[in-house]
């Protein structure tokens, strides 16, 4: 960064505290984040964030690429949810040129979005894991991730950065064979959930660790704009899913889960990773219900238009990704190129509040608060 | 509530805030009339807009005199929306900082100052927070020029359309 | 060993009147075998803890395959290759550092755990030098490399590490007198400081089955052993107790500013001590070197065994426990130390007494 910003380092010398930047290179900075954090001992006295590391100018390219081509570039934005991320912004765009997509192309979106949202949390779960100290969790939720890996490589040839859903449709159908793979996984995954329920959930040390730490209260979530399992976790029954039903949502059955305080206060570490753990399961159930309905048959790219070219206006959608509400914000002037795209990021609001919520916690403490906040620095700095 | 009566009990409040013809859930206010109208939107009783889903600053086009603001509302209690759009002049581009009333405002004004150059007045804290602090200009702003250097650093010549 | 080799060199004829030249032969010959123990110690364990670790996780961890260059059958000889690529990595001293203290630090970590392995016994005979404080001695010992880890710390010049040797000196200081305290029950159950003593103090057997354990003693002694299991493994800043180099908190804690030859000196103290702790709370609680069936498989040879496999079992427990834990904090790991582990030790201590006062 500039000298600017160096010059505010030098030592606070009127009282014991010091100055300690943590990241840009950090093991559990989950990214290139900056934290300059003023410490008295190990108490936190104030953490300012500084992003912007990772930033690539998507928004600034985005006006420069037509509507088609900003998907790319959508997917690396969060890149660990990155079929939640090209959902959202597809919907933004039929939203914007009014097309309606076949039933089909619903149902295969739903699937791949919510097993995205799967591999998304248990990335989030085993970090978090890693970020309290417990490595093995980690390694287990990474060999379950693999396996949705593997069947997106499957779908579409890529593992991370998908390119998958367009809009109007998708880029491929289900290969032969993938649907079974899926209920295959789905068996399998099942008892995996209660693994890691054993292992590190009910641990006695894990719960020591994350109870009662980094509270966020209601109200201070809603007006930081924190949003999906971390405002859920603050006891907040808040899920686009259910409460703005877009896609097809609204024909599957399945619970929101809050946090309840079970280890200590509402809206604390615990509650959070507690309610990802429990969106597995509801995602599953998701999934299952979604191949279950699937109509087999259906032409994928019936509803895909030859060109992109909405009408001049703009249009503020949100859909659920994995890390809350992402919300896409399109001025189209017309032309084939979007004149703005504004991607409203969740984990950046998540981000945003960590001061307010560590303060007067320990350094290992904040690490957890901010593991438990499951941000993506991609999506941050855009 | 819905669109329409949202509207009405604004419109009674405040005069002088129009209605994009295009969109019926989007008003047009005033930089001056915006640090009522927000505290009005967040504490109305009726209205209770707790929630700021977004806050994107756009440029109108290099023919225009305006920047804008658009801000998207939501309340958690009633569920129902807004959306404000604030026209901002380019040659005073300053407008009333919402951080107080919405926290998460916070970031998103110290980003709409890093891409536009638009000033949030009564912000505590407005630094460039996506770009190197002693970046030059406002990159999202429709005349902005590309650097042909950085720190010394070349910038390669950008490229007519795609190779 | 040093007085096996002392009476050895006094009793040839032509050496006899160099005293002091004897004494330091005596003491080097004694100490090669443990620094060859150690350096072996280490490349064992290192390999076992990969291998358990990538066994607990659903990997395979080190292995070598097809042919050329690679680290054997099932990577066995990856420890080899790293400890050669340690050995003959660029030296790296940062600039800032206080140069004689940053180059003192791992010396004396490493003679922490090199002099309290000089009072370590393996079997009756095989001990470098026979104490009958041998207890006492290794207790004191062990805790010689915190000034190590402090001066690491410090002289690194780097906030994380002296986040780690600040933690680190607080964690080890604290955590010795709980493991102190709890190795007392045993001092008095036997009567001696001195290991021997204590060994034999736990022959014959107990209940008509039972090795006559100072574990199986009393219920009062399950508790001491795991009371000073604990906080051994606290002592070795083992997970769910490795605060000092937490790899997510603190990068690496007191070492970070360290790479290649120093850097593989702490690990080599790391497993000793490791070896220590696990050893002393065999030779406290599990007989040592005594057979597990009382009256078979004794012996010298069988002894050592006996010893290095029960001790490869604690210390494989330990590595368990790194695998499964996530990392205490703090002021937690603090409160109990001082809450529940001393307060703990001293019931056992009253219990053991009354016990043996009722019992007896």
């Amino acid at each position: 960064m500039g000298i600017k910003i160096n010059n505010q380092n030098t030592h606070n010398s009127s009282d014991e505290e010091m100055v300690l930047n943590i990241g840009p290179q950090h093991p559990s900075t989950h990214g290139v984040l900056r934290l300059k954090t003023i410490t008295d001992g190990e108490i936190i006295k104030k953490i300012t964030p500084y992003i912007g590391y990772l930033h690539r100018c998507f928004e600034k390219h985005c006006e420069n690429l037509t509507y088609e081509q900003a998907i790319p570039f959508v997917d690396r934005c969060d890149y660990i949810g990155s079929m939640n991320n090209d959902f959202g912004y597809a919907i933004a765009v039929e939203k914007l040129m009014d097309i309606q997509v076949p039933e089909k192309v619903e149902y295969i979106r739903v699937i791949v979005a919510e097993m995205n949202r799967i591999a998304s949390h248990l990335l989030a779960v085993g970090v978090f894991g890693l970020d309290v100290g417990a490595v093995t969790p980690f390694v287990y939720c990474f060999r379950d991730r693999e396996r949705i890996l593997d069947l997106f490589e499957m779908l579409c040839g890529a593992r991370l950065l998908y390119n998958y859903i367009w809009v109007g449709g998708v880029s491929h159908d289900f290969p032969v064979g993938w649907v079974e793979k899926t209920y295959e996984f789905l068996d399998y995954f099942e008892p995996k959930i209660i693994e890691t329920n054993d292992l590190l959930t009910y641990n006695k040390i894990f719960i020591e660790r994350t109870a009662d730490v980094g509270v966020i209260p209601p109200e201070v979530a809603i007006s930081y704009g924190v949003t999906g399992p971390n405002l859920r976790g603050s006891g907040v029954k808040w899920d686009l899913r259910k409460n703005e039903t877009y896609s097809i949502y609204d024909k599957f059955d399945f619970d929101i889960p809050i946090g309840t305080g079970a280890m200590g206060t509402i809206g604390d570490c615990w509650d959070r990773y507690y309610v990802r753990i429990r969106e597995l399961e509801e995602s599953l159930k998701i999934v299952r219900q979604a191949l279950d309905q699937m109509p087999r048959q259906g032409d994928i790219y019936e509803s895909m238009p030859k060109k992109i070219r909405p009408n001049a206006g703009h249009i503020y959608s949100r859909t659920e990704s994995p890390r809350g509400d992402l919300g896409f914000y399109i001025e189209s002037d017309g032309s084939a190129t979007p004149s703005r795209l504004k991607l409203r990021s969740p984990a950046f609001t998540a981000l945003s509040c960590m001061d307010e919520i560590s303060k007067g916690w320990m350094l290992a403490d904040m690490l957890t608060i901010l593991g438990s906040l499951d941000i993506v620095l991609g999506e941050i700095d855009r | 509530m819905n669109n329409t009566e949202i509207i009405n009990k604004i419109k009674s409040s405040f005069k002088n805030i129009s209605i994009d013809e295009n969109h019926s859930d989007r008003i047009i206010s005033t930089p001056k009339e915006w640090e009522e109208l927000s505290k009005f939107l967040r504490n109305d009783y009726d209205l209770f807009f707790d929630s700021m889903m977004c806050i994107t600053g756009i440029d109108e086009g290099v023919d225009s005199n305006n920047l804008g603001v658009v801000y998207n509302l939501h309340s958690m209690k009633y569920n129902h929306k807004i959306e404000v759009y604030i026209p901002v002049d380019k040659k005073t581009p300053n407008i009333f900082s919402v951080e107080k009333i919405w926290r998460m405002a916070e970031w998103f004004e110290r980003e709409i100052y890093d891409m536009y150059g638009i000033v949030f007045d009564g912000h505590s804290d407005l630094r460039r927070i996506l770009l190197p602090d002693d970046w030059d200009g406002f990159p999202l702003r429709k005349d902005y020029e590309f650097p042909k250097t950085w720190h010394g650093i070349v910038v390669d010549k950008i490229k007519d359309g795609w190779e | 060993m040093v007085d096996f080799y002392i009476n050895l060199f006094s009793s040839i004829e032509f050496i006899k009147s160099y005293q002091s030249s004897i004494f330091i032969i005596s003491v080097v010959l004694a100490g090669i075998p443990i620094f060859g123990f150690m350096a072996v110690n280490a490349l064992v364990a290192v390999y076992v803890e990969r291998k358990v670790s990538a066994f607990m996780q659903d990997r395979l961890g080190p292995m070598g395959h097809g042919v050329g260059l690679h680290a054997g059958k099932w990577g066995v000889l990856q420890t080899l290759a790293d400890a050669i690529k340690l050995l003959t990595k660029e030296d790296i001293i940062p600039d800032s550092a206080d140069k004689k203290l940053f180059l003192l630090a791992p010396c004396i970590i490493f003679i922490g755990s090199f002099v309290a392995f000089a009072g370590f016994p393996f079997n009756e005979f095989l001990v470098a030098a026979d104490f009958n404080l041998g207890l006492f001695y290794i207790l004191a010992m062990s805790s010689v490399g915190v000034i190590g880890i402090i001066l690491a710390g410090y002289s690194s010049n780097n906030k994380w590490s002296l986040y780690g040797s600040m933690r680190s000196a607080a964690q080890i200081v604290s955590y010795e007198i709980p493991a102190a305290l709890s190795l007392l029950p045993v001092v008095m159950l036997s009567g001696s400081l001195a290991f021997k003593d204590i060994v034999f103090a736990q022959t014959g057997s107990t209940l008509g089955i039972l090795p006559n354990w100072f574990i199986f003693n009393n219920p009062f002694m399950v508790v001491a052993f795991w009371l000073f299991f604990i906080a051994g493994v606290a002592e070795v800043n083992r997970t769910p107790f490795d605060l000092p180099e937490a790899e997510s908190e603190l990068v690496a804690g007191w070492m970070t500013e360290y790479s290649g030859m120093r850097w593989a000196f702490f690990f080599l103290a790391e497993y000793a001590n490791m070896f220590i702790v696990a050893g002393v709370a065999t030779i406290g609680f599990l007989g040592g070197w005594l057979s597990p069936i009382p009256g078979y498989f004794d012996g010298n040879i069988w002894g050592v065994f006996w010893l290095v496999s029960k001790t490869s079992f604690l210390i494989f427990v330990m590595m368990w426990f790194r695998w499964t834990f996530p990392r205490l904090r703090t002021d937690q790991l603090m409160r109990m130390c001082w809450k529940f582990f001393l307060p703990g030790s001293f019931f056992v201590i009253i219990g053991v007494g009354l016990w043996d006062l009722i019992m007896r």
